[in-house]
């Protein structure tokens, strides 16, 4: 201890522990997320908890949902004119709008609203029960704070997220479908129909799959940061940052690959 | 009364582990490379009090925590009710920690619940009783503290020293058979402590539960040794003088993760060490 007064309390760690530290983590953070998963299947299952989750991520991010919907879907609108203009091909903006949305837009977009916006919930709610040892209390009264918090938190992140994906599509197509008819007068009918008729079954599917996985993300990042929290309001603030950044960056890498692999095995070219 | 004897006999025998409620064994944990707990080894014989000293930061909740496999111990052996909690599975305490209950130093109340439902959180979760039972028994645990007109108020609303009681009546709404006691009077006026002081006598002469009480102030220990339950009346009377050993109540005092005394009040009383004479002082 006295030896290292001289460098006036700064820590210094070796580069072994530091990795020992990120893999500990890295599988701290896998245990947490086959937990969350395989305690579906184990007694007690926390039915009100879920139901209370699903209300409070679900009903909470409609208001968001609605909004990105809408402009998102209006600004892929009014780019794809701009560009469609030049080839003379206007009428093709339903298309465009209407896989994009649905493929990639959508579920992103929302996935990465709803972590700004669930992510942060759970990881300071959790992180204050945390610091304040509400987790070690629960612990001690004799209940998994992995079933109690955790699984209803995945459960729920990833029931609603599917649904609110879904909404979000149909209010970018809305969106999509009023800057169309509005400022460059198509064809509100005809509009539809393209949307519609060009969406294959393959692009319906990799949009539902999506929200599955980053709900999954959004959830049992920000439950990590919550129960990993230390030190006092200022470590739960840390780790609410910690947990929007982290799910936010995995949500964007995962997509990539995910499309990708998606690509393949539904016979894209 | 049957109990005392009974108590007693645990005294004597400490070498029966099946009578002791928890051991520790050479227990050793460092946090950052200091050692909290240096080869720390004591036992609880069933249906006693042991009060713990030290000064802050000599890991008194340390020892609590360990006690409940909340983490585990870099060496050494725990036995809670002859189990070894530093080998068990974290399913496994689950259930071992049924039959513990805890008091919490900063109470550690669930904020987003109501003090109806903190104190009613193991039964809730426990499943096993109706809705109308809970509340019986949620209203005895509160009268037992004290506090029944707080029941639909959350933890928010109330004052350091009644969200201290709300934790006694959490802990001990299942009647569990070890409760540890993290600092129960630590910053409250000397009514509401001996309130509180009169609560565990109660609890160790009247269930004869077993308990670690960890605790700032030596006269609380003191009461504890010199009192006893009176049923009759209600409230905890003095032992007449000369009859000490009866009190199933012992003390162990910590410096810097050691134990550095070990056993009853007249043993406490006669010791020469020279810090432990000052802390009495
Ligand atoms: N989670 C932790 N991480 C790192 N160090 C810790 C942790 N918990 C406790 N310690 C350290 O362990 C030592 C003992 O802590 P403990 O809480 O047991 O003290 P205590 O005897 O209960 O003190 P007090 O009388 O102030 O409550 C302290 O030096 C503390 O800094
Ligand atoms: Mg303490």
């Amino acid at each position: 201890m006295a030896d290292g007064d001289f460098l006036g309390g700064v820590e210094l760690i070796s580069p072994v522990e530091f990795a020992k530290g990120k893999i500990q983590a890295v599988q701290d953070y896998a245990l947490l997320s086959v937990q969350s998963v395989t305690n579906l299947f184990k007694k007690p299952l926390y039915i009100a908890d879920f139901i209370q989750q699903a209300d409070s991520i679900g009903v909470g991010s409609l208001t968001i949902t609605v909004l990105t919907g809408l402009s998102v879907g209006g600004a892929l609108a009014l780019n794809s004119a701009s560009t469609l203009g030049r080839f003379g091909a206007l009428s093709l903006i339903a298309q465009l709008v209407s896989i994009g949305m649905v493929r990639e837009i959508g579920p992103v977009f929302t996935g990465l609203m709803v972590a700004g916006r669930n992510a942060s919930g759970m990881a300071s709610e959790i992180g204050s029960m945390r610091v304040t040892e509400q987790i070690d209390a629960m612990r001690a009264l004799g209940t998994d704070p992995m079933k109690k918090l955790v699984t209803p938190r995945v459960a729920a992140t990833v029931f609603m997220l599917f649904f609110l994906t879904i909404l979000a599509d149909l209010l970018g197509l809305v969106g999509g479908s009023i800057v169309a008819r509005v400022m460059y007068g198509l064809d509100w009918h005809q509009y539809w129909t393209t949307s519609w008729q060009i969406l294959a079954y393959s692009d319906v599917l990799m949009g539902l799959i999506k929200p599955l996985l980053f709900g999954f993300i959004i959830a049992t990042i920000g439950c990590y940061y919550g129960l990993t929290a230390q030190g006092g309001t200022q470590g739960v603030g840390r780790a609410t940052t910690q947990a929007v950044v982290a799910s936010g960056i995995l949500i964007l890498v995962v997509d990539f690959f995910l499309t990708r692999l998606l690509m393949t095995m539904l016979g894209y070219r | 009364m049957p109990s005392t004897l009974l108590m007693d006999d645990a005294n004597r025998s400490h070498a029966n582990s099946s009578n002791q409620a928890i051991i520790f064994e050479d227990v050793r944990l460092e946090f950052a490379d200091k050692a909290v707990l240096d080869n720390v080894s004591f036992s609880l014989p069933r249906g006693q009090t042991k009060a713990i000293f030290g000064a802050t930061g000599s890991g008194k909740s340390t020892i609590l925590k360990l006690t409940l496999g909340l983490f585990k111990p870099d060496a050494g052996r725990i036995l809670v009710m002859g189990e070894d909690v530093t080998a068990m599975s974290e399913n496994d305490l689950f259930e071992l920690r049924r039959k513990i209950g805890i008091v919490f130093q900063e109470s550690a109340l669930f904020d987003s619940l109501t003090v109806r439902d903190n104190v009613a959180y193991r039964l809730v979760e426990e499943g096993k009783i109706g809705d109308e039972e809970i509340d019986r028994r949620v209203h005895e645990a509160l009268s037992f503290v004290e506090l029944e007109h707080t029941v639909d108020m959350f933890p928010s609303e109330l004052s350091g020293g009644m969200r201290r009681r709300v934790g006694i009546a959490r802990a001990i709404i299942t009647k569990p058979e070890v409760l540890l006691y993290d600092s129960p009077t630590g910053g409250l006026d000397p009514v509401t402590s001996t309130t509180i002081i009169e609560l565990l006598v109660k609890q160790r002469d009247v269930f004869g539960t077993s308990s670690l009480l960890v605790t700032h102030r030596l006269q609380d220990a003191f009461i504890m040794a010199t009192h006893r339950f009176d049923r009759d009346t209600g409230h905890m009377q003095p032992l007449p003088t000369g009859s000490k050993s009866h009190v199933p109540m012992s003390f162990l005092i910590l410096r810097e993760g050691k134990v550095i005394f070990d056993g009853d009040a007249i043993e406490l009383v006669k010791t020469d060490n020279p810090y432990i004479r000052r802390f009495l002082a």
